[in-house]
């Protein structure tokens, strides 16, 4: 077993290890920029280093600063979260050549996921069914022109090293794409270090639903439900939900038997997340990315399986057997996360600024995985989550009832956040109904 | 004359126009990037731009002053 780990992140995830860290025993180092020193996670550590200024370049993305505090503090192991260097496969290499435990998937499997055409074409060989799209990087706009006509529009330009919907872009036709191609490839090259950028057709009515596995030491792969993640704003995630109310008894199975082999494939070990669109006209999948980590909204799967996957994450890594007994899996009910970010509710604008206030809500079936507490100031460093509002109800209509109440009762003051728009959502007919799709946002905020 | 204030604490990452530039309505002077989001900031009305008062690498706060349109 792993006696203690250095957390290589910052804010609610850094925090959400910890405390599973604690129950398990294992010593907990956390690592802090400039910017982070009056975080609770950074005082709830039983250690913690500094690494560097704000800049995430200087500190949470600093390799050799990271391994140092990890060397210099004793820890056994590292565990990554997500974002930073958490899909960095030569961030890995170096935590495991140094002696640490990587408690990740084997650097290989990053390094194969994190290619999105690499993965496509690994996925297709596989069985997974993957959308029309390139299967060679497409690195200039003759060679992207070319392959949106033989894919057929609308199209998406995205990074192929990319992540997180930055620099992703739709084009309905060749004028369309010219932009959205030179949109994606200056941020592909900007975030991602690399110009290669994936062109696939774009599902026009789609629903972003992901499945949670679990790579076992023998070489079991278990799918452990999945998420519907089709709330977003700017292609990225602002609320989630399992069991998906888009996705019948039949697609899901096939869905969760389509994500083992995904893992099977890579001879995944560890948490990740096989994510899918699903076609809500045609009730069908593609295979779109595999994220080769604890994914952000893990709790409503933790709500509904009654699995702690951070446990998970270190027994695996060290060898051993989950907590639980893998032909036992029940998920019950039905959990919502809804991520409270320090942003204004109308334009989704950044508003990182001082919180005079933070009082959280609390009672059965709430969760609240936060990264601040009144007296913090949210800086513009990093990204705007503040925290993960999540609920347990014995189904979808008192989720979403015990949802209302935990927003209403969530007070922040001194910053712009997003329960204003959360209240909204929890009350839109489409919502409430759980017939929507990925433009259920746009639709909220026409223009 | 018209004072283009930031909106937000930010960082600039890049300065588009520069001082003696002609804009438009609608032209992009600079962008800022907070919270890993890039966010332009556009002219608001045709003019010169008489002053830029911020580099890339700054951190601005909210209300800063980042041009001056005449």
């Amino acid at each position: 077993m792993l006696d203690s780990v250095l957390i290589a992140n910052r804010g609610e995830i850094a925090r959400r290890v910890i405390r599973t860290a604690r129950v398990m025993g294992i010593r907990a180092v956390a690592v802090y920029s400039d910017a982070d020193a009056e975080l609770p996670y950074v005082s709830e550590a039983d250690q913690a280093v500094h690494i560097g200024p704000a800049q995430p370049a200087l500190s949470y993305l600093n390799a050799a600063a990271i391994i140092d505090a990890a060397r210099k503090t004793g820890a056994a192991s590292v565990h990554p979260g997500y974002g930073f260097l958490a899909e960095n496969a030569d961030f890995a290499r170096q935590v495991i050549a140094a002696g640490l435990v990587w408690v990740g998937p084997d650097p290989a499997a990053i390094e194969q996921m994190g290619d999105k055409i690499r993965a496509r074409n690994l996925m297709e060989q596989a069985g997974v069914p993957v959308a029309p799209g390139s299967r060679a990087p497409v690195t200039d706009e003759a060679a992207a022109l070319a392959e949106a006509d033989r894919i057929g529009y609308p199209v998406m330009a995205k990074a192929a090293a990319g992540g997180g919907g930055i620099g992703m872009g739709v084009a309905a036709d060749e004028a369309g794409l010219r932009a959205a191609f030179a949109t994606a490839r200056s941020r592909a090259e900007r975030f991602f270090g690399s110009p290669e950028i994936l062109i696939e057709r774009y599902v026009e009515r789609a629903r972003h639903v992901e499945v949670q596995i679990l790579g076992l030491p023998d070489g079991q792969v278990l799918a452990l439900g999945e998420r519907d993640c089709s709330v977003q704003r700017r292609h990225q995630k602002v609320a989630e939900e399992t069991p998906s109310p888009g996705v019948s008894p039949a697609l899901r199975e096939q869905m969760l038997g389509a994500a083992v082999r995904v893992g099977q494939a890579v001879g995944y070990r560890g948490a990740g997340t096989v994510e899918c669109l699903v076609d809500t006209d045609a009730g069908s999948f593609v295979f779109l990315e595999m994220n080769t980590r604890l994914q952000v909204e893990h709790p409503v799967t933790e709500l509904v399986t009654g699995i702690d996957l951070v446990e998970q994450q270190f027994l695996i890594a060290a060898g051993g057997s989950p907590s639980f007994d893998p032909a036992a899996v029940r998920p019950a009910g039905h959990a919502l996360e809804l991520r409270v970010y320090a942003e204004d509710p109308v334009r989704f604008l950044p508003a990182p600024g001082p919180i005079t206030r933070w009082d959280e809500p609390s009672g059965e079936g709430v969760r609240v995985d936060s990264g601040y507490q009144a007296g913090n100031t949210v800086t513009p460093f990093y990204d705007p989550l503040l925290a993960k509002l999540c609920v347990l109800g014995a189904d979808r209509a008192q989720a979403l009832a015990r949802a209302r109440e935990a927003v209403a009762a969530f007070a922040v003051e001194g910053l712009k956040t997003n329960l204003p728009f959360h209240a909204e959502l929890l009350a839109s007919p489409d919502f409430v109904r759980g017939d929507y799709d990925t433009s259920l946002v746009s639709k909220l905020r026409p223009r | 004359m018209a004072e283009i204030r930031a909106e937000m604490v930010a960082n600039v990452w890049k300065v588009v126009a520069a001082e003696g530039d002609q804009v438009d309505d609608g032209d992009t002077l600079v962008i800022l990037e907070s919270m890993k989001m890039e966010i332009p900031v556009l002219a608001e009305g045709p003019g010169v731009v008489t002053a830029m008062h911020v580099a890339e690498g700054d951190v601005i706060q909210e209300g800063d002053l980042i041009a001056v349109i005449s």
